[in-house]
């Protein structure tokens, strides 16, 4: 009889071992070190089975979410961004800049003028919710080509005129997903102009990763070699501030 | 506790034994992280979308007063549980699932999302390994295969009748697999744990540019997270079970048999 006790009991110290002991494991240097790790694995292993350019699925018109959910910040709420709204965005410019040739300086009109492309995706939010909304705007390789970038570029950075905690939104993706032809710079939802909690004038729509990457409310695009130096050097807000991955592909 | 010996018989090979053991911890911070990632939206949907104001199958809500489990129209009052229960410093919390059933024990979505990716990779890893492993030494042909005469309904019926009057086998009956362990054995090695890695594939969007089929075949991202946490719910009662029955059968020998290989067979 004593056996059977002495087991059960370490059968029930060991479940309570394991939920505050999992606690205090992460959040030391070795587990940080092998959740890296595991990232790292996780995005090769992705990257090593799909096919770079494979597309995201795209769907119907009737399988559209009958509302498309908007989370994090409604709106960056600023008198910078009010005055730009009351504009309609007339005085609104995405600029374009870093490791490029010709810097630009772009107008609503401009996008609306370049090339469209219009799809008609599932958005993922990392918390686990869905939405279909079918997207228009520029494809972001068309907007890189423009303005010319160099060889030295390796990731391409978005600043919005939204932020958490005082800290500026920005997000970062690399060249594999912003030449790719589905990740795009979008002014329309269901074809009307992008709403204000949709990320109004212009948001990034980089389809093959969680939702915290699409960048809404756009102010500017830099093509950088390095993350380093940028935020707090992981590569998008929800990086720096809440410890998400940087690749956000599952 | 035991009157006579009896002999002792080799009866779980190495592969197994280790994989075992590497599940025991595994699959615990699996579900225990995928409980914290549930309490991010702690909704299910059918289809492929799927967000708060579209219709769920399946809530858990809570505030100051009450907590509450909806599946379908059916409410079902949890407070004190889910939706509704004390932190370790006694005060209410209102997310889905509490402290001490989830990792980590404070709400993380980034933290329990680094748990159970990084664990996934040994479920992945270790459940290969295992497969390749049970071919060579033919442990699914020999142990898990029902042969023809267990699989008569006279046979199953007896058996689970020996099962619900806790009548254990005894003898050299004792190192096969009955056919309600062989059962679950398989449900859990070759339903379970591969629906568990593949719908949980689905949900990530950069897979599914890879293995669209995989959309068609769970019917959508939110089916493939209603059907990973049904299957996450199924392989938590086959543990409950699992450790059930091994208390009722004899922690001691059971475990011995788990950690060395040998079984003690009852004399009958």
């Amino acid at each position: 009889m004593n056996g059977r006790l002495t087991r059960r009991g370490l059968i029930v110290g060991a479940g309570g071992a394991l939920v505050a002991g999992c606690d205090r494991i992460g959040k030391s240097a070795v587990a940080k070190t092998t959740f890296k790790g595991a990232e790292a694995l996780t995005m090769s292993a992705q990257r090593l089975v799909t096919d770079r350019a494979a597309l995201a699925p795209e769907f119907g018109a009737g399988d559209i979410s009958p509302i498309f959910r908007s989370n994090g910040n409604a709106t960056p709420g600023t008198p910078e961004y009010a005055r730009l709204l009351a504009g309609n965005f007339r005085d609104w410019r995405l600029e374009v800049g870093g490791l490029v040739d010709r810097p630009l300086m772009l107008s609503l009109d401009d996008l609306f003028a370049m090339p469209k492309r219009t799809q008609t995706t599932r958005h993922d939010c990392v918390e686990g919710w869905s939405a279909i909304g079918r997207w228009t705007g520029v494809p972001l390789r068309f907007v890189l080509q423009r303005a010319g970038l160099r060889a030295s570029a390796r990731y391409i950075v978005f600043s919005c005129y939204d932020s958490f905690g005082g800290a500026p939104y920005y997000e970062s993706i690399d060249l594999v997903d912003a030449l790719h032809p589905q990740t795009i710079l979008a002014w329309g939802l269901n074809g009307h102009r992008l709403p204000v909690p949709n990320g109004a004038p212009l948001r990034l729509r980089v389809e093959r990763q969680l939702g915290y990457k699409h960048a809404k409310f756009l102010r500017s695009i830099e093509a950088v070699a390095s993350l380093d130096g940028i935020g707090h050097g992981g590569g998008g807000t929800w990086e720096d501030v809440g410890d998400y991955a940087w690749y956000a592909g599952i | 506790m035991s009157k006579a010996r009896g002999k002792l018989v080799y009866r779980h090979r190495l592969p197994t034994r280790l994989w075992h053991w590497l599940n025991a911890l595994t699959i615990f911070i699996l579900l225990m992280s995928g409980l914290m990632i549930f309490n991010a939206h702690p909704r299910l949907y059918w289809g492929a979308y799927g967000a708060n104001r579209d219709h769920a199958w399946l809530t858990i809500r809570g505030n100051q007063a009450i907590g509450q489990l909806t599946i379908g129209s059916v409410a079902i009052p949890t407070t004190g549980v889910l939706g509704h229960w004390k932190d370790q410093q006694g005060r209410i919390q209102t997310r889905a699932f509490p402290y001490w059933a989830t990792i980590p024990s404070r709400y993380s979505l980034a933290g329990a999302r680094r748990w159970h990716l990084t664990f996934a990779w040994l479920l992945i890893g270790g459940g290969c390994a295992f497969v390749v492993a049970s071919l060579i030494n033919r442990h699914f042909v020999r142990d898990l295969r029902p042969r023809r005469e267990e699989l008569a309904p006279r046979h199953i019926w007896r058996d689970i009748k020996d099962h619900a009057r806790l009548r254990f086998p005894t003898g050299e009956a004792a190192t096969r697999y009955n056919i309600l362990q062989k059962a679950s054995y398989i449900f859990v090695i070759f339903l379970a744990i591969p629906l568990m890695i593949l719908t949980g594939l689905t949900m990530g969007p950069g897979f599914d540019t890879t293995m669209p089929w995989l959309l068609d075949l769970f019917g959508g991202r939110q089916s493939a997270r209603s059907i990973h946490f049904l299957c996450a719910m199924a392989l938590a009662a086959f543990i409950g079970v699992h450790l059930v029955m091994v208390v009722l059968a004899g922690p001691y020998n059971e475990v011995r048999s788990m950690v060395t290989g040998w079984f003690r067979l009852r004399e009958r």
